[in-house]
C-alpha cells in the first residue's frame, strides 16, 4: 500500500492530492494564513480606534491605499502627510474581519484541517470515505476565500455591511458586497462537501471493534459539528442568494419598499422583511457557534487525556451532552434578535432554550475540569494551551448568560460586551484549542516534534496578551461603548474609557509579537525538530498505532479495535496507557 | 488512481445497510431540504406578511385579477417530471438486472424528459419576462383605454388605490438624446376598454404618467420574486441532475465493463437525486401556481 504513493509526481502528491492527510495540512496552512490576515486587518482597525484620525504608522500606511485610507496633512509647517483609515475603510475591514476570521479561518482550521488529518486516522480508515470530494471541498473554500480577498479591489472596496449583512443596509451597499454573497455561497458549498464526508466516514469506516461509545470524543465533536454544517448552512445560503438576488436581479425579498437612499426612492416591489434576512442568518449562526467551539472542545478532551494519564471523567455525558448541544443549536438563534421587536412570548422562548443549551456546555466543561482531579499533569505546551483553555472557554460562556437575558440585554446588545463574550469563546477559546491541537498532532503529521521553550514562551505570551486584549471589551462594553463604532471618543461616555481601549490595542499589538514564536517553531521543527516514533507522547487511540507520517493509506496494517479511547493507568498493565488497537 | 481500498464502498455496510455513497447521497438531500426549507419558509413569511389584497392569489377577484401564472404549462412539466422519475428507476432497475442496453436507454428518456421540462420552463419564463406591469400615478385613460384599479393597503396599513395595466410594449420612443419620451402599450384583452372580446388596440403612454413600470420578471412582486427564484434554482437542480446523467450516458459509462456493481450504484444514487428534484417540483406546483 505505502510504496505506491511514492510513484506519485509531486502535483499529485502534495497539491492536488486525495490523501486526507495531505488535504488537512493544506486546510491548516491555509486558514492559519487567512487567520494571520484577518489580525492584521484588526490590528489596523485597532490602531484607528486608540489613536481616531492619527496617520498610520510606517508598515500599514505603505501597503493601505484609497479608499481605505485617505491623505491627511500631519504637519501643517512642514507639510508632512500621513495616512489614516476611512470610515469606509473601518467598515469593510470589520466586516472582512468577522468572515474571515469566521469562514475562512476558524471553521476550516477546526474542521477542514484537524477534521480531516485526525478524524480518520482516529477510525482507523485507510482514507475519507470520498477522497476526491474531500480535495474538492478544499479547492472550493481556496476559491471562495480568494474571492472574498477580491473584494478588496473592486470599486468602493469590500464589503462593508459587518460580517453579518443585515439588509436594507447590503442591499445598497457598494459591490464588494456582491462578491461577499458569491463568496459565501462557494464556502457554504465547500463545507457541505466537506460535512457529507466526515458523517460517511466516522459512521462507515469505523475499523472492526471501533463501536460508538469506543469513538474518542474528539470523532464525536466532529460529527456533530457536520451535522451542524450539513442542516444549518443551507438556510444563510438560500438567504445568501435571496440578498444576491434584491442587489442583481431587482427584487425585494429584503427590501419592505419605499427606502430612500440620497433623497431618491430605491426602485423595487416592496414587499420584503429586513428581518426574515436576520432570520435566515442566525438560523446559521447560532449553530455556527458550536461549529466554532466543538472541535476545539474536541481537541482539548484528547490533550487532557492524554496529559493527566488517566481516562476522562464523564466519556458518556460528553458525548450526550455535544449531541444535546447540537440538537438546542437550532432552537435559539433569536436569542440575536431580542432588540427587532419581537414579541414577549417569543423572546421568552428564546432566551428559556438559550439558558437550556448553557446546561450542556457547563457539563462539558465541568467533566474536563474534573478530569484534571488527582492527575500527575504533564505540563507540556499542548496542556498548558489546553488548561488555559478552560477558564477562558468559562469566562467565555458565563458572560453570554447575560445576554441570553433579555432584560440585561436591552443594555449590552450591540456593546463591546458582545464582542468581548464571543471573542472569549473563539479567540482564546477555540483558537487555544487549535493551538494545543497544533503541538500535540504536530509529530503525527510531521513525524518531528516541536520545539518545547518556544511553544511555551508562545503561549505565554499569549495568554497574558489575549486577556489584555478582550478583558477590556467587557468594562466598555457595559460603560455603553458601541461595537461599530468607528471613533468612541466623539461621545462622552466612550471617551472617558478611551484608556481601556488603547489597552486592548497594545494588548493585540503584543499578541502579535507574541505569535512570533509559534511561526519560528512551526517552520524550524519542520526541518529541525527532535524524530520521533508513532507515539511519542504515549497515547492510546488509533492515530498513534499508524507511522508518524502516516503514509497514503494510513496503518501498515488493518487495526482491530480492543477497548476504549482512554484507558490511561489500568491497573496492572506494564505501561500507564493501553492502546485502542491490539498488537 | 491509488492503492488505497476504502472499505464499503460498494458493498453495504451492516449497520446502516447502505454503501457509502448511497449515504453521502441521502444526508446531502437532508441538506438539500433545508435550502428548499429556508427558500419555502422565505415564501410563507413573505405571503403573511404582506398587505391585504396584495399577495396574486390563484383565481381570487380581490388581488390584481388574474391568476398570472400558467397552470396548464406547469401541469405539463409535472407529468413530464413523474414520468422521468418513472424511467429512472427503471433504468436503475435494469442495470441491477445486467441489462446495460435498455438501462441507458431508460437514462436517455429520464434526459429527455428533464430537457423537454426545460423547454416549457423557457416559454414560462419568458412570456413573464416580456410582459409589463404599468402602475400609473393616477387614474389613466386614452383612446378609449382605461386602467384597471383595486385597494390596496401599504405597509404601514394606510388605504392606497392602484391604477395599472398589463400588456405589452410594441414599440418604445426615443429621443436623438436616448431618452425615453413615450412607449406604444399593448393593454392585455382583458384590462382595455370594452372588456373581454373586444378588439384590443395599442396606446401611448408616456414616463411622466408611470408610478412604477416592470416585467412580471423576479422584481415585479415578493410573488414573482419568490417564483423565480426557487423554480430558478430548481431549474439549476434539473441543470445538474441532466449533467450527470450525461455523463453515465458517455464517458462514465465504460465503468460498466469493469464494475457493473458500482455503476448500478452510481445510477442509484443520481436517481436518489432526481426523485427529489421532482419531489421538490410536486410541492413547488401547488404552493406557487393553484394557492
Amino acid at each position: 500500500m505505502s510504496d505506491h504513493s511514492h510513484e506519485l509526481p509531486f502535483w499529485k502528491k502534495y497539491i492536488f492530492s486525495v490523501d486526507h492527510k495531505v488535504i488537512g495540512i493544506q486546510y491548516t496552512v491555509t486558514a492559519l494564513l487567512f487567520l494571520a490576515f484577518g489580525f492584521g486587518l484588526m490590528l489596523v482597525m485597532r490602531y484607528q480606534l486608540a489613536y481616531p484620525n492619527q496617520p498610520l504608522p510606517g508598515v500599514f500606511a505603505s501597503v493601505l491605499s484609497e479608499p481605505v485610507v485617505g491623505e491627511v496633512t500631519v504637519n501643517e509647517a512642514t507639510g508632512e502627510t500621513g495616512k489614516v483609515l476611512t470610515g469606509d475603510g473601518y467598515n469593510a475591514f470589520g466586516a472582512m474581519h468577522g468572515t474571515i476570521m469566521v469562514f475562512l479561518a476558524i471553521v476550516p482550521l477546526a474542521v477542514g484541517g484537524f477534521g480531516n488529518f485526525v478524524l480518520p486516522l482516529q477510525c482507523g480508515a485507510p482514507d475519507m470515505a470520498f477522497p476526491r470530494l474531500n480535495m474538492a471541498s478544499y479547492w472550493t473554500y481556496l476559491c471562495g476565500g480568494i474571492l472574498m480577498l477580491f473584494g478588496f479591489f473592486v470599486k468602493g472596496g469590500a464589503a462593508n455591511s459587518g460580517w453579518t449583512s443585515y439588509p436594507p443596509l447590503s442591499l445598497i451597499a457598494t459591490t464588494g458586497q456582491t462578491i461577499w454573497l458569491l463568496g459565501m455561497v462557494i464556502l457554504i458549498t465547500s463545507s457541505l462537501l466537506g460535512s457529507v464526508n466526515f458523517i460517511v466516514t466516522a459512521v462507515q469506516l469505523r475499523v472492526q471493534g471501533l463501536s460508538f461509545f469506543r469513538l474518542p470524543f474528539f470523532v464525536w465533536a466532529q460529527l456533530v459539528t457536520s451535522f451542524l454544517l450539513l442542516l444549518a448552512f443551507p438556510p444563510l445560503e438560500a438567504a445568501g442568494l435571496l440578498q444576491l438576488m434584491d442587489r442583481v436581479a431587482g427584487t425585494s425579498f429584503f427590501d419592505p419598499g419605499g427606502l430612500i437612499i440620497s433623497g431618491v426612492e430605491r426602485n423595487s416591489a416592496g414587499g420584503g422583511s429586513p428581518l426574515l434576512w436576520q432570520h435566515l442568518f442566525w438560523f446559521l449562526a447560532h449553530p455556527e457557534v458550536y461549529v466554532l467551539i466543538l472541535p476545539g472542545l474536541g481537541i482539548i478532551a484528547e490533550v487532557i487525556a492524554n496529559n493527566t494519564r488517566k481516562p476522562l471523567w464523564g466519556y458518556k455525558s460528553l458525548v450526550y451532552s455535544a449531541i444535546f448541544l447540537g440538537f438546542m443549536s437550532f432552537i435559539v438563534w433569536a436569542h440575536h434578535m431580542y432588540l427587532t421587536g419581537m414579541g414577549t412570548t417569543l423572546s421568552t422562548f428564546f432566551q428559556a432554550t438559550t439558558m437550556i443549551i448553557s446546561v450542556p456546555s457547563v457539563i462539558i466543561l465541568t467533566c474536563l475540569v474534573i478530569s484534571l482531579w488527582g492527575a500527575r499533569i504533564r505540563f507540556n505546551t499542548p496542556m498548558l494551551f489546553a488548561l488555559s483553555f478552560l477558564p477562558m472557554f468559562a469566562i467565555g460562556g458565563l458572560t453570554g448568560l447575560p445576554l441570553g437575558l433579555t432584560a440585561s440585554d436591552i443594555h449590552l446588545h450591540d456593546t463591546y460586551y458582545v464582542i468581548g463574550h464571543f471573542h472569549y469563546v473563539v479567540a482564546p477559546g477555540t483558537i487555544f484549542a487549535m493551538f494545543a491541537g497544533v503541538y500535540y498532532w504536530y509529530p503525527k503529521a510531521s513525524g518531528r516534534m516541536m520545539n518545547e521553550w518556544l511553544g511555551r514562551i508562545h503561549w505565554f505570551g499569549s495568554f497574558v496578551f489575549i486577556n489584555a486584549v478582550f478583558m477590556p471589551f467587557f468594562f466598555l462594553g457595559m460603560a455603553g461603548v458601541l461595537r461599530r463604532q468607528f471613533d468612541q471618543t466623539e461621545t462622552l461616555h466612550g471617551a472617558a474609557v478611551q484608556g481601556l481601549t488603547v489597552m486592548a490595542t497594545w494588548g493585540a499589538i503584543g499578541l502579535a509579537l507574541a505569535q512570533i514564536p509559534f511561526v519560528i517553531n512551526f517552520f524550524w521543527s519542520m526541518f529541525a525538530g527532535q524524530r520521533v516514533g508513532a507515539n511519542p507522547w504515549k497515547a492510546t487511540t488509533l492515530e498513534w498505532t499508524a507511522p508518524s507520517p502516516p503514509p497514503h493509506g494510513n496503518f501498515d496494517a488493518v487495526p482491530v479495535v480492543a477497548r476504549g479511547p482512554y484507558e490511561y493507568s489500568v491497573p496492572g498493565e506494564s505501561e500507564d496507557f493501553s492502546m485502542q488497537a491490539t498488537a | 488512481m491509488s492503492a488505497t481500498v476504502i472499505p464499503y464502498d460498494v458493498k453495504p455496510h451492516p449497520l446502516t445497510g447502505m454503501y457509502n455513497g448511497k449515504f453521502g447521497i441521502w444526508l446531502f438531500l437532508a441538506s438539500e431540504i433545508m435550502l428548499f426549507g429556508a427558500l419555502f419558509s422565505t415564501y410563507v413569511l413573505l405571503r403573511v406578511g404582506a398587505p391585504e389584497g396584495t399577495w396574486p392569489i390563484a383565481g381570487s377577484p380581490t388581488t390584481r385579477g388574474d391568476n398570472i401564472l400558467q397552470v396548464p404549462l406547469a401541469a405539463l412539466n409535472t407529468a413530464f417530471l413523474i414520468t422521468s422519475s418513472v424511467t429512472m428507476v427503471l433504468a436503475w432497475a435494469n442495470l441491477k438486472m445486467g441489462s446495460f442496453k435498455k438501462g441507458q436507454q431508460f437514462l436517455l428518456v429520464t434526459v429527455l424528459l428533464a430537457g423537454a421540462f426545460l423547454v416549457v420552463k423557457y416559454f414560462e419564463y419568458n412570456s413573464k419576462l416580456h410582459h409589463y406591469a404599468v402602475t400609473f400615478n393616477e387614474h389613466f385613460d386614452r383612446d378609449g383605454v382605461e386602467s384597471k384599479s383595486f385597494k390596496g393597503l401599504t405597509q404601514a396599513g394606510t388605504e392606497k388605490t392602484i391604477h395599472y395595466l398589463w400588456g405589452h410594449v410594441e414599440e418604445t420612443k426615443k429621443d436623438a438624446d436616448g431618452a425615453i419620451q413615450s412607449y406604444l402599450f399593448m393593454p392585455d384583452h382583458d384590462t382595455s376598454h370594452g372588456g373581454e372580446g373586444h378588439e384590443p388596440k395599442a396606446v401611448e403612454i408616456h414616463p411622466a404618467e408611470i408610478a412604477r413600470m416592470t416585467t412580471f420578471g423576479p422584481g415585479g412582486s415578493s410573488f414573482l420574486g419568490c417564483y423565480f427564484v426557487i423554480t430558478g434554482l430548481h431549474g439549476l437542480h434539473i441543470v445538474g441532475g441532466i449533467v450527470v446523467m450525461l455523463w453515465f450516458l458517455l464517458t462514465g459509462s465504460k465503468m460498466w465493463k469493469t464494475q457493473p456493481d458500482k455503476y448500478a450504484n452510481r445510477i442509484e444514487c443520481t436517481g436518489l437525486y432526481w426523485h427529489f428534484v421532482d419531489l421538490v417540483w410536486i410541492f413547488l406546483f401547488p404552493v406557487l401556481y393553484l394557492l
